[in-house]
């Protein structure tokens, strides 16, 4: 009990620390930023956005900056993020935001899950068969992969696949011509158009499941246990995976938890190389417009969605290993 | 890895194969008498960096991480030997496909892509060697400060560190970018810094504190050294290898983190650098144009710079970790040991 409370006592601070960096980093950069910007769009803009928009940059200097700050955790409190500057003008942020989660939960989130579930079932049949010819290949492999920029393997992907063979489509995440709604054809357009955005993110993601399963294996097959169950004479497949890859999973199911929460931003480069608009490229946009309140909203929610995840997989791993519940 | 000289066409990647051979060869005679002996811990100082040197020779990996870095090194201090051509000058025709004049062809504003790559190369390394070095420092100052000052400073310094490391680091750096507006490489190098020491500091403070009741340690206590003393000449020279480490790691973070940020339009766009050479490729549809080399080719210099970190830190860990090494020679050993 004590660790839980300990774990939500870091949460709240952290949380407290990036809503303190969104309110400072706008007032504190060099060259009042959301000035110039507001300025900028002045004409675009009616009064009353205006108003909440000087508001919330503390752009009125007849509030000091303690009230601002209060005034901000209060607005972020009650859930209010202001309006879109330029993005979608005039619009609420909430909105915005809420319009784009379902689309990179639906991307990210399914993809996450599967390179989980593959990167685990290839990491223990390397392990199992250490030395063989998957074995062998897999860490070059990783290796090369830790250092290939995530949006570079899209554009490259989207070369071949996209521009030379015209096999997939790469732009956006359904066709412009056809009307959303709940049919075959508008579904199975949606789908060919995640093929070349979840292939990419699966490439680039799969190698950590593999590598930790993989190691975590190996340690496992040396345990006493698993010799006495293959002196007992079980067959393989028992031994492979209810007496070593059940008592390696831990450190990969903790990790899941924790990519589940990296699912909201984990993917900002690849949705903007593929035009697919969830909320990395959301993030993007607000950024290449200066829309700081969309920006802000999404930062938060990002960081937020990392957040809660640490706190499950930290929990998750104290309930199901209690080795290290005293630790830290 | 052999495909990956790509910057330089002839000249450079012609002398990559040259110097890379003997190192192989040398691998191949060392291996089996040298490999072996060098595998003890708790080395330190001058003895250790001259291992790493050893190691380098006789670890095919770190020689061809070592190769790669020096080439890159080597085009980035002198440029202008290479490639003659002034990198942002708008002056030939727009679009042309590589020729023996324009080695990669021209970008559409009519600069010549070749230059561009080749003086491209120093602000990336820049900011690898920056970075590597920047966040490395703060974190032995940190990590180090917080294990051997123990108590309320550790408390403080370790919560700090624990809070930085579970902010997402690539969305903060997106927005900080997004306030600067058109970050410059000296920028990109203090904000990448700020934000990336975390993990580093959290590891050296887990070894420091491991070290804390060693004999040598209470020796110099006993000896009334001052703090200082103690852990400049006592702790930092056993933690070299896992400074090396770091340094390596966050160069290559540096590397990916910067040309992200300038792929998305947050450097200086005026700067000649892969990420800003993507960056304009990106925004002139160059696949559709037909202009592929223009994304392929600093793509790859990324992944070659990259990847020279990434061999050299694999090889070290290796040469410090034994179990780490290939399974192959173990094999051998165990079917030596069954015979």
């Amino acid at each position: 009990m004590n660790f839980v409370l300990r774990r939500l006592g870091f949460f709240a601070l952290t949380l407290w620390v990036a809503l303190t960096l969104n309110f400072l980093l706008p007032r504190l950069m060099p060259g009042d930023p959301a000035l110039a910007v507001i300025a900028g769009h002045k004409g675009a803009l009616s009064p009353t956005a205006l108003k909440a928009l000087t508001a919330q940059f503390g752009l009125n200097t007849h509030q000091s900056m303690v009230a601002q700050y209060f005034r901000y955790l209060g607005d972020v409190a009650t859930g209010n993020f202001g309006v879109s500057l330029t993005t979608q003008p005039g619009n609420s942020v909430g909105r915005i935001v809420l319009d784009a989660i379902p689309w990179t939960l639906g991307l990210v989130g399914i993809t996450t899950i599967l390179a989980f579930v593959l990167g685990t079932g290839i990491g223990i049949l390397g392990a199992w068969r250490r030395g063989g010819r998957l074995d062998s290949v897999m860490p070059p492999i990783f290796v090369i992969m830790t250092v290939i920029p995530y949006f570079w393997i899209g554009l490259v992907l989207i070369l071949f696949f996209g521009v030379k063979l015209h096999w997939l489509p790469y732009f956006f995440s359904y066709d412009y011509t056809l009307t959303p709604g709940f049919n075959w054809p508008f579904i199975s357009n949606v789908l060919e158009h995640a093929i070349l955005p979840a292939f990419t993110l699966l490439i680039t993601t799969i190698g950590t499941w593999i590598l930790t399963m993989r190691n975590t294996m190996i340690s496992t097959l040396a345990e006493d246990y698993v010799r006495m169950a293959r002196a007992k004479g079980l067959p393989g497949y028992r031994i492979m995976l209810d007496y070593a890859a059940r008592n390696a999973i831990l450190p990969n199911l903790t990790g899941f938890a924790m990519s589940l929460g990296f699912v909201v931003g984990g993917a900002i480069l690849i949705e903007e190389v593929f035009n697919y608009q969830g909320v990395g490229y959301l993030l993007l946009q607000a950024v290449d417009n200066d829309d700081y309140p969309l920006m802000q909203a999404l930062f938060l929610l990002i960081t937020v969605a990392v957040l809660v995840a640490i706190l499950i997989s930290d929990i998750a791993t104290a309930v199901l290993d209690p080795r290290t519940r005293g630790a830290r | 890895m052999a495909a990956l000289p790509a910057p330089g066409g002839a000249g450079p990647s012609g002398s990559a194969g040259v110097s890379g051979d003997p190192g192989r060869l040398t691998t191949q005679t060392l291996a089996p008498a040298g490999g072996l002996p060098s595998a003890g811990g708790g080395i330190s100082g001058a003895r250790s960096l001259r291992r790493m040197a050893r190691a380098v020779t006789s670890n095919r990996k770190a020689t061809a991480g070592t190769v790669l870095l020096v080439l890159f090194c080597l085009v980035g201090i002198f440029p202008g030997v290479i490639a003659r051509d002034n990198p942002s000058a708008e002056i030939y025709s727009r679009s042309l496909g590589p020729s023996a004049q324009h080695l990669l062809g021209t970008t559409a504003f009519g600069q010549d892509m070749f230059a561009q790559v080749v003086w491209g190369t120093r602000p990336v390394l820049l900011i690898a060697f920056g970075v590597g070095l920047g966040a490395t420092l703060i974190a032995m100052l940190i990590g180090i400060a917080a294990a051997y000052l123990g108590g309320a400073w550790d408390g403080v310094l370790n919560l700090i560190t624990d809070v930085l490391l579970v902010i997402p680091a690539f969305p903060l750096l997106i927005v900080i970018g997004s306030y600067l507006h058109g970050a410059g490489t000296g920028v990109l190098i203090a904000v990448i810094t700020l934000i990336s020491w975390s993990f580093t500091a959290r590891q050296l403070r887990s070894q420091a504190l491991s070290l804390r009741n060693r004999d040598f340690l209470q020796a110099a206590r006993v000896r009334g050294e001052r703090s200082l003393y103690v852990i400049v000449v006592e702790i930092i020279p056993t933690m070299t290898s896992l400074l090396v480490a770091a340094f390596l790691t966050n160069a290559l973070y540096a590397v990916l983190f910067s040309s992200s940020l300038q792929f998305i339009g947050l450097g200086d766009p005026s700067v000649t650098s892969w990420g800003t050479m993507l960056y304009w490729a990106e925004n002139n549809e160059a696949f559709q144009t037909g202009q592929a080399l223009w994304i392929i080719v600093p793509g790859l210099c990324i992944v070659a710079l990259g990847a020279a970190f990434a061999l050299l830190n694999y090889a070290f860990d290796e040469i410090g970790n034994p179990a780490l090494r290939p399974v192959r020679s173990m094999r051998r050993v165990s079917v030596k040991n069954a015979e």
